[in-house]
């Protein structure tokens, strides 16, 4: 594999030792992201108090960047408003990691998409729609889900 | 850190045995001459080039020397027979049969033949990677000009019917190539047997050195060299002969024939013993490939629910080096096209890890690498969203 393939570091530790695995049993909002291409599959659970981000498990099959990936974003979301959430991007997840080898920008993606997907599940919630938000491939930003 | 290797991979390639590299020593320095110059120096190294041919004509059963054309890969031997069969008997049909399990270096160059005009159908196999001879029969055309489908799979390690299908393609006068890359040195080979008009080989496989190989072409079948230029190989394979490559492969091949009952039968023990524990102890897993007819060194499991690049790092990290199945596809996270024609769904081809074992694999590192897997396994699928 050429050296550009290879991971660093820091997302070697998150695949190693990844943070927050497992689900939230009470949780607020739970967001399900597939890949279309790959199958990656990240499911990630949040728990939120006075709209800030208290708690947040993941579950995921993937290689090592899809792991790493959603490990560190359950880091960076704890202590987040929503609202500050929702401004996270792959790029931030890219950022934290140190990098990711360019075949791996797609983990990110899924990563960015899982997290978009729990909080619009967590604001249906709210908003008295029963409707769990399994959101595959959801860009969050069509506005049709009435989030906005 | 002086962490322990483990390998694990050597179908991807072998060391080079340190008896080989002992044979080969001298070809690099004072036998460096060009075997085709007149003087008397020279005629020692064309001396052992002629050794080299014969000693692989007789362990694979060639008529003779002229046979054996050496080449720089299994890449090349793979390219050369079928352009050059296929091309030199381009008056007789203009299609080609193969296999859905063949190595890139026999399915990209069946591709390629479209450039020059030639058709081509793919055999599909069964659920242990097998092709069923009766298929084979049923896609000869009358403009088939050549059949090439691989003695043993790298992935998975199957054997293919070798000998069924060149009966039928010898029955239909159609020419027949098998790519034994990774069977030479492990599996016996009768060319006249197996019906075959071509096969390859690669010293690589066989703890020979790398960028040698060898192709055997029967005498007498029409062909169109690939690489063109000087006369050697009969004009079959211009460029000079690579002396230590060409001795290097005739040692291998010596040695793993004349060991071959005795490193198989340790391999194989070996290869059991890792298929049955991981078997017992993993569920949810899966042995692709055929349960006997396989090559005494593979093996190569399917676990659920969780992905082979995990499974891989994880390994890594404790030294032992394993591959998913596929050299090419490693690390772009496409699931392996072999275990897509066995019927395997791709979420569970994407948990793919294949093991091959070489002749001085222990029991202690098959105990360590159970033991291991069995906590990788669980770590990953702990985290996976798959498994309820
Ligand atoms: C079945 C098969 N064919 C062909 C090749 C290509 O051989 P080489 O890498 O020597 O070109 C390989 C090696 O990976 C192989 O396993």
């Amino acid at each position: 594999m050429p050296e550009s393939q290879r991971y660093n570091e820091t997302v070697m530790d998150h695949f190693m030792n990844p943070r927050n695995v497992g689900e939230i049993k009470d949780a607020d909002g739970i967001g399900l992201a597939k890949s279309s291409d790959h199958g990656d599959t990240m499911k990630l659970f949040i728990k939120v108090n006075n709209d800030v981000i208290v708690d947040a498990k993941f579950k995921t099959f993937g290689c090592g960047a899809a792991i790493a990936s959603s490990s560190i974003t359950t880091e960076m979301v704890k202590g987040k408003t929503i609202k500050e959430a929702l401004e996270l991007s792959n790029m931030d997840v890219i950022d934290a990691l140190g990098g990711l080898p360019p075949s791996k920008i797609q983990c990110s993606v899924l990563a960015e998409e899982v997290l978009r997907a729990a909080i619009e599940d967590y604001r249906k919630r709210k908003t008295g729609n029963e409707e769990t938000g399994v959101s595959v491939g959801c860009s969050g930003d069509c506005g049709r889900c009435k989030t906005k | 850190m002086d962490k322990k290797i483990i390998y694990l991979d050597h179908a991807a390639t072998t060391y080079t045995d340190p008896e080989v590299v002992r044979a080969i020593e001298p070809y690099f320095t004072e036998k460096f001459y060009n075997p085709s110059s007149l003087y008397t120096p020279a005629r020692d190294v064309a001396h052992a080039v002629k050794h080299a041919r014969s000693t692989i004509a007789k362990w694979i059963r060639a008529n003779n020397d002229r046979e054996i054309i050496f080449t720089a890969s299994g890449s090349e031997g793979d390219n050369a027979a079928i352009f050059g069969i296929a091309n030199a008997n381009r008056d007789k049909g203009r299609h080609i049969i193969t296999s859905a399990v063949e190595h890139p270096a026999v399915l990209e160059t069946v591709e390629g033949m479209k450039r020059f005009g030639f058709d081509h159908t793919i055999l599909p196999v069964d659920k242990f990677g097998m092709v069923d001879p009766n298929t084979v029969r049923d896609a000869i055309r009358d403009d088939t000009v050549l059949i090439t489908i691989m003695l043993a799979n790298n992935e998975v390690g199957t054997i293919q019917p070798i000998k069924e299908i060149g009966r039928i393609a010898r029955e239909r006068g159609v020419y027949f190539h098998t790519d034994a890359v990774q069977a030479v040195g492990s599996v016996p080979i009768d060319v006249h047997e197996m019906n075959l008009d071509a096969l390859t080989m690669a010293a690589h496989k066989l703890y020979g050195p790398k960028g040698v190989g060898a192709l055997y072409l029967r005498d007498g079948v029409a062909f169109d060299s690939l690489i063109k230029g000087g006369h050697q190989e009969n004009g079959k394979r211009a460029g000079t002969h690579n002396n230590p490559g060409i001795v290097g492969l005739a040692k291998a091949v010596d040695l793993a024939y004349s060991n071959m009952q005795e490193n198989n039968e340790r391999i194989i023990r070996l290869r059991e013993k890792l298929i049955n524990n991981i078997l017992e102890n993993i569920p949810d897993v899966i042995l692709n490939g055929h349960p006997t007819k396989r090559l005494p060194n593979n093996t190569n499991f399917c676990f659920k629910y969780i992905d082979s690049e995990a499974i891989l790092l994880h390994l890594d990290m404790l030294g032992v080096c394993a591959s998913s199945g596929s050299a090419c596809s490693s690390g772009t996270g496409d699931p392996s096209v072999v275990l897509k024609a066995m019927g395997i769904p791709p979420e569970v081809a994407r948990g793919s890890l294949r093991m091959t074992l070489g002749k001085d694999t222990t029991d202690d590192e098959i105990d360590f690498v159970i033991k291991n897997l069995i906590g990788i396994v669980g770590k990953l699928r702990d985290m996976s969203p798959l498994v309820d």
